[in-house]
């Protein structure tokens, strides 16, 4: 089985992120990019089912900037054994919509055939969540959301999911779009050896338009502006004192 | 000129700065309060770097490193730099003097010391004999056909975690007409060698955690077999393989100034006073801009000095430029980070005062400044005989 993994090249988890001066969006020149964090996971998820003998081939593909071939190479130094680039953007700040990235998915897994496509559960720039959803709707394949835990078996497989309040097994029948969760697992790191072999390792380049999908932005941006700053919080001395503070504001 | 890293050194970087903020930045401040690594953690830290590959990747491939260039390494030890050395010691780097193993010593010291299954530490220093090093009073003595050794080493670092120890020791004198000049031969000394012990050193200000012991020989018999290189060759082995660590130290600067850096462009972007953020005060913002310069600088310097290791080319100067200063920059960088900082900079809840502690050792060992200096201005006249 092989095992399709859409990677996001994002602004870097740690990096202090700024708003554009005209509230277009968010300002990403000479900003760290990296990895999207949840796409990492199912990089990692998927390099255990190959480990686990449960898949033959992960192949992880990137839709964005040309430059998202860094972030490709970092998931062929994890383990990846070979990379599909789609350049659908040439300037960083032009974000494709989730619906073009599940089409061009759509068609990649049509090429490819893979019995199984593990994503991240949303990317931390935008925080869509869709491009999973919309991809299993595209193919009629059936799909499991925010997993905690995948055990892949045969033709099917049980996924653990991490819903609001608990955790809710499903069973799914292959092939699926499975959608990685915080706690799926722990990334590993790139070893030595797989960062030197990572540039031998093939990366294939195609744009949108030889997939004939439109990236045409179908949204607008109305505008983005920073999160209200904290005010401060007080001390109070007494439980009392709590419960009269609470009572002043209208909360209890 | 091509300024740029390759993808795979970028990765490189990447992988270690991740390692190094996920498994070191946490058990920081336990090192600092505790003065020790927990139990268990070092190990830890080990079993991880091996996996991942990097363990002894300063060694070539043929004794199982991973062949790094002097370039790449350089750029393993920068990243390194940032994080506690107490704890980055585990992320193990065995002395390259090991190549210089012959026979057997590759089994017993070389390839064990690769694999990370025996630590080693380097023995020069003694408490009459520091810049000078052939003023070493440690001496052995022909007795038979083994060395009977006398004497001790002090600030031996990694000496608590070592298993076996790389030890420069006087083996005769030779009359010059400068005077007497010892002869020098390097020893691998097993702990638990009779009459060899390694006990506590002194706390330093520097590095809390990475400690310093002091080594005595007290009529400690090693054979022939021990020595490392060639009897009375200490210099040559010591010249042939030590020659790049100062790099080492000049590349910790800089990864360890730029850490100190981004506390310090944090801190004057969001700390206000007089009604306005104390980056907007060219007293603050200037200080800032000398700073990333001399980084910058100090970064390239020593990067530069690495490539030319790895073209073959005379490196001697510019090596020793590039410690000199790169270990002042630190100094330099801490000390205004502490100050813009103000009097939370001098207190243990910030990682300030730790820099600035750490960053004195820098102009002290591997080659104090005046040393480099004392290099540079050799290379530089000898040719003019001068």
């Amino acid at each position: 089985m092989k095992v399709l993994v859409p990677v996001k090249r994002v602004i870097d988890y740690n990096v202090k992120v700024r708003v554009k001066a005209d509230g277009s969006g968010v300002d990403l020149a000479n900003v760290k990019m990296s990895m999207n964090p949840f796409d990492e996971i199912a990089v990692e998820e998927a390099i255990r089912l190959k480990e686990a003998g449960k898949a033959d081939e992960v192949i992880a593909v990137s839709i964005g900037v040309k430059q998202a071939q860094e972030t490709l190479r970092t998931a062929l130094a994890m383990g990846a054994d070979r990379a599909i680039l789609i350049v659908a953007a040439d300037d960083v700040h032009q974000d494709i919509e989730p619906l073009a990235v599940a089409k061009i998915l759509a068609k990649v897994v049509a090429d490819e055939q893979p019995g199984l496509v593990l994503c991240g559960k949303q990317a931390i720039d935008n925080d869509m969540n869709a491009t999973g959803q919309m991809l299993a709707a595209l193919l009629g394949w059936s799909q499991a959301t925010f997993a905690n835990k995948v055990d892949v078996d045969g033709d099917h497989a049980v996924v653990t999911r991490e819903v609001d309040g608990g955790l809710q097994t499903v069973k799914v029948k292959m092939p699926a779009v499975i959608s990685a969760d915080l706690r799926l697992n722990e990334p590993r790191y790139a070893t030595l050896p797989n960062i030197m072999k990572a540039k031998k390792k093939p990366l294939v380049e195609q744009t949108a338009a030889d997939l004939g999908v439109d990236v045409a932005p179908r949204l607008t941006v109305v505008k983005t502006s920073e999160p209200a700053t904290r005010a401060a919080g007080i001390k109070v001395g007494s439980v009392d004192e709590l419960v009269a503070k609470l009572k002043e504001k209208g909360v209890v | 000129m091509h300024f740029g890293l390759t993808e795979e050194q970028e990765m490189i970087v990447s992988t270690v700065r991740s390692f190094v903020e996920n498994e070191i930045y946490p058990h920081e401040a336990e090192v600092e309060r505790s003065g020790a690594v927990p139990p268990g953690l070092g190990e830890e830290i080990k079993r991880k770097c091996i996996e991942m590959g990097f363990y002894a990747c300063n060694f070539p491939e043929e004794v199982g490193g991973a062949g790094l260039s002097h370039l790449d390494f350089t750029l393993v030890e920068r990243e390194l730099g940032r994080g506690s050395m107490a704890l980055t010691h585990f992320f193990g780097r065995p002395q390259n003097i090991l190549m210089a193993c012959k026979g057997e010593q590759r089994e017993r010291y070389l390839l064990p010391a690769v694999r990370g299954e025996r630590m080693d530490a380097l023995a020069m220093t003694e408490p009459d004999a520091g810049s000078d090093v052939r003023g070493m009073k440690c001496m052995g003595v022909r007795d038979g056909g083994d060395w009977v050794v006398n004497g001790s080493k002090h600030f031996i670092s990694g000496a608590d975690h070592a298993d076996f120890f790389i030890v420069f020791i006087a083996t005769g004198v030779d009359e010059t007409p400068h005077g007497p000049k010892k002869r020098i031969t390097c020893f691998l000394v097993d702990r638990g060698t009779p009459g060899f012990e390694v006990r506590p050193g002194y706390n330093s200000v520097s590095h809390r955690g990475y400690k310093n012991c002091i080594l005595y020989f007290d009529d400690c018999r090693l054979p022939d077999a021990q020595v490392l290189g060639e009897v009375d060759g200490g210099f040559a082995v010591m010249n042939e393989w030590l020659y790049a660590t100062r790099l080492t130290v000049a590349t910790f600067s800089v990864g360890r100034a730029r850490r100190c850096f981004d506390h310090a462009l944090a801190y004057a972007a969001e700390r206000k006073q007089f009604g306005q953020q104390i980056a907007k005060f060219q007293g603050v913002s200037f200080q800032i801009a000398d700073m990333i310069t001399e980084i910058d600088a100090a970064d390239w310097l020593t990067l530069s000095g690495a490539w030319r290791l790895d073209q073959g080319l005379p490196a001697n100067r510019e090596i020793a430029s590039a410690k000199l200063y790169a270990t002042e920059m630190l100094a330099r960088v801490t000390d205004a980070t502490l100050q813009i900082h103000g009097g939370m900079g001098l207190m243990d809840d910030l990682p300030i005062e730790r820099f600035w502690r750490d960053a004195r050792v820098e102009r002290i060992w591997d080659g104090t400044s005046e040393i480099q200096r004392h290099i540079i201005g050799r290379e530089l006249f000898r040719p003019l005989g001068a």
